[in-house]
């Protein structure tokens, strides 16, 4: 390093060249490129959406399949449209995680340094998570085509069904993303998503029916947006019968009812979402 | 030099709650010019780099960065200045270059410049060799200067560098003072914060010495030199027999002599060259065999500890304290 500034100094110095500060598109566009860098470098950020995926589908549908019995239809057609649900939702803590990363190590103050529009961060950070969880649920879709699964209701409802998985993915990434503002360390994101996502994602019908579940529980578990998903994922794909007559209002209506939730989920989370990552990216 | 201000604190303050991180700090940088921001950890310094950098909002107060407010106008600021912030904000598992190409696609650079400046500020701080590892393999004072380097990418006209040199062993850090120096005569503006008095002293034109976030003196450093205590004549004799004879003869030209036997030494209080010159042709006129003469000024650690009461934490420079021999034994 000392021999450094007396070798180099002939050089003529560096001439600024005219800026045009990027948009909103390629500044995101940006940071989702070094974000899927980052997965490229560290294939095993991957895991959890591929062997994970794969093998929760496996261990799900030979482990509990024989010994749960759901109506009208086979244990496997069942239980993909709720693991694919699941995935979806713990994109949240993925976001999450990455954010907490970035601002820990100033990455964030790096990006907040250089004249980009304000949300290219956070824009930047839900579509590579969203990037990410689609590739869980390609992979379990894959897996559940080799072990018996189908969509049965032809191309435009199928495909429905995968858009309304993206938005109800973008939803949830709103409270990824309030959380790891919120949170101080990776590691303590990683246990309070992991210790909310569980339960919340169980008491739920994505991988077992409702209908044996004690009456408040199954009150819980039919109010529960992730339900509402993975029943219209259901009734749009054809895996099963429609919600029983006496299951919750939301199952009966699941289609709009869950665009109705990924709103309201946005709505809620975006502002405390936005506010929480100004607050902690401001001082 | 240049006479506008580059960058311009007026009264800035932020509040953390009840406390006062910083509590009303005012200075200018005129274009052109480095400027020293030296304090203790905890005084502030941080806080006011990232105040005037976007990063956080002041409490109250005034901030601009090439004439643009640092609240009402970011976008202008952030196009006007580099920073490189204390921890080395780099992506760890991007290589050097990408990292590089990342900030370059920020700026909304054009590709054939930036992979043009890639190459040549990887050169200039010697990561070529590097440029395709990931950054997390680097050492401590590489990562450093692969973060100038990033904040060097768009020729920013004014650079805020906090702490640039803590950590660093000092052959980095002598090597880092020299390319500073090199932005400086391309006409760079810097803003430094360090707990270094030495790097203070070595590359400020003007020094802010802040304390729980307030100035408590600025100056060029020979002002504050100035200002902690007068400059001392130091004789050094060959024979401690002299000791006597040289301490009366230096008493004729200064109230305060002080005598130190074991060192061969005699100070004296001194209003400047005039008095050591004085002192000089006395000893010419003697027969006493000198070693050494010379004038010493207090060190900025002097300075802070007359300052503050307290020493500067980490001060870890305490040999510029030496005398500045202006003239050898006669």
């Amino acid at each position: 390093m000392t021999t450094l500034p007396t070798t180099r100094a002939t050089r003529p110095p560096l001439v600024r060249p005219p800026l045009s500060p990027p948009s909103l598109v390629r500044a995101a566009s940006t940071i989702v490129w070094r974000n899927l860098l980052h997965i490229r470098r560290m294939p095993e950020m991957l895991l959890d959406v591929t062997v994970q995926s794969v093998m929760f589908v496996l261990l799900f549908a030979y482990v509990f399949g024989g010994a749960i019995a759901v109506a009208g239809s086979d244990y496997r057609e069942f239980l993909l449209p709720g693991i694919m649900v699941q995935t979806m939702v713990f994109s949240s803590a993925v976001v999450a995680t990455g954010l907490t990363n970035d601002l820990q190590k100033g990455i964030v103050d790096r990006f907040r340094s250089l004249p980009i529009p304000r949300s290219s961060v956070l824009v930047g950070r839900s579509i590579s998570s969203l990037i990410h969880s689609s590739i869980g649920v390609a992979v379990m879709g894959l897996t559940g085509l080799l072990i018996g699964w189908r969509i049965r209701n032809g191309v435009v409802d199928g495909v429905l069904a995968f858009l309304l998985l993206l938005l109800f993915g973008f939803a949830v990434i709103w409270l990824g993303i309030w959380v790891g503002s919120i949170m101080r360390t990776v590691e303590a994101v990683q246990g309070f998503m992991f210790t909310v996502m569980f339960p919340l994602t169980f008491v739920a019908n994505t991988f077992a029916p409702t209908e044996t579940m004690p009456a408040w529980l199954r009150f819980v578990a039919e109010w529960n947006p992730i339900s509402a998903v993975t029943q219209a994922c259901r009734e749009l794909w054809g895996n099963g019968l429609p919600a029983p007559a006496d299951a919750a209002w939301p199952l009966q209506h699941a289609v709009p009812v869950s665009v109705a939730w990924s709103l309201l989920l946005t709505a809620v989370f975006a502002p405390l979402a936005v506010s929480a990552f100004r607050r902690r990216s401001r001082d | 030099m240049g006479g506008t201000a580059a960058v311009e604190a007026v009264d800035l303050v932020k509040h953390f709650g009840t406390n006062r991180a910083v509590d009303g700090v005012s200075f200018v940088v005129p274009e052109g010019t480095v400027l020293g921001l030296l304090g203790p950890n905890g005084a502030g310094k941080t806080t006011l780099v990232r105040m005037l950098t976007t990063l956080s909002v002041p409490t109250s107060g005034t901030g601009r960065v090439a004439g643009f407010d640092v609240v009402t106008q970011p976008n202008e600021v952030r196009r006007s200045m580099g920073l490189t912030g204390q921890a080395a904000t780099v992506d760890e598992i991007l290589t050097g270059a990408e990292n590089l190409r990342l900030v370059g696609a920020l700026y909304g650079l054009p590709r054939a410049y930036v992979r043009d400046a890639t190459e040549r500020l990887l050169d200039r701080f010697d990561l070529t060799d590097a440029a395709d590892r990931m950054a997390k393999t680097y050492s401590g004072g590489m990562r450093r200067r692969l973060d100038l380097a990033v904040s060097l990418l768009a020729a920013p006209p004014i650079l805020f560098l906090d702490e640039p040199t803590t950590g660093l062993d000092p052959k980095s850090r002598s090597g880092l003072w020299a390319v500073l120096r090199e932005l400086v005569d391309e006409g760079t503006t810097l803003l430094l914060t360090t707990q270094y008095l030495e790097e203070a002293d070595q590359l400020a034109d003007e020094i802010v010495v802040v304390d729980k976030g307030k100035v408590i003196a600025a100056g060029t450093p020979t002002q504050l030199k100035d200002e902690a205590g007068r400059a001392s004549v130091v004789v050094t004799l060959t024979h401690a027999r002299d000791l006597e004879a040289a301490a009366d003869l230096v008493r004729a030209h200064s109230p305060e002599v002080h005598v130190d036997r074991t060192s061969r030494r005699v100070t004296a209080r001194a209003g400047g060259l005039g008095d050591m010159t004085r002192i000089a042709a006395a000893f010419e006129a003697s027969s006493i065999e000198l070693d050494d003469l010379g004038l010493a000024r207090p060190s900025l650690d002097d300075v802070f500890l007359h300052l503050t009461g307290h020493r500067a934490e980490d001060a870890d420079s305490t040999e510029d304290a030496g005398p500045i021999t202006e003239g050898a034994a006669p």
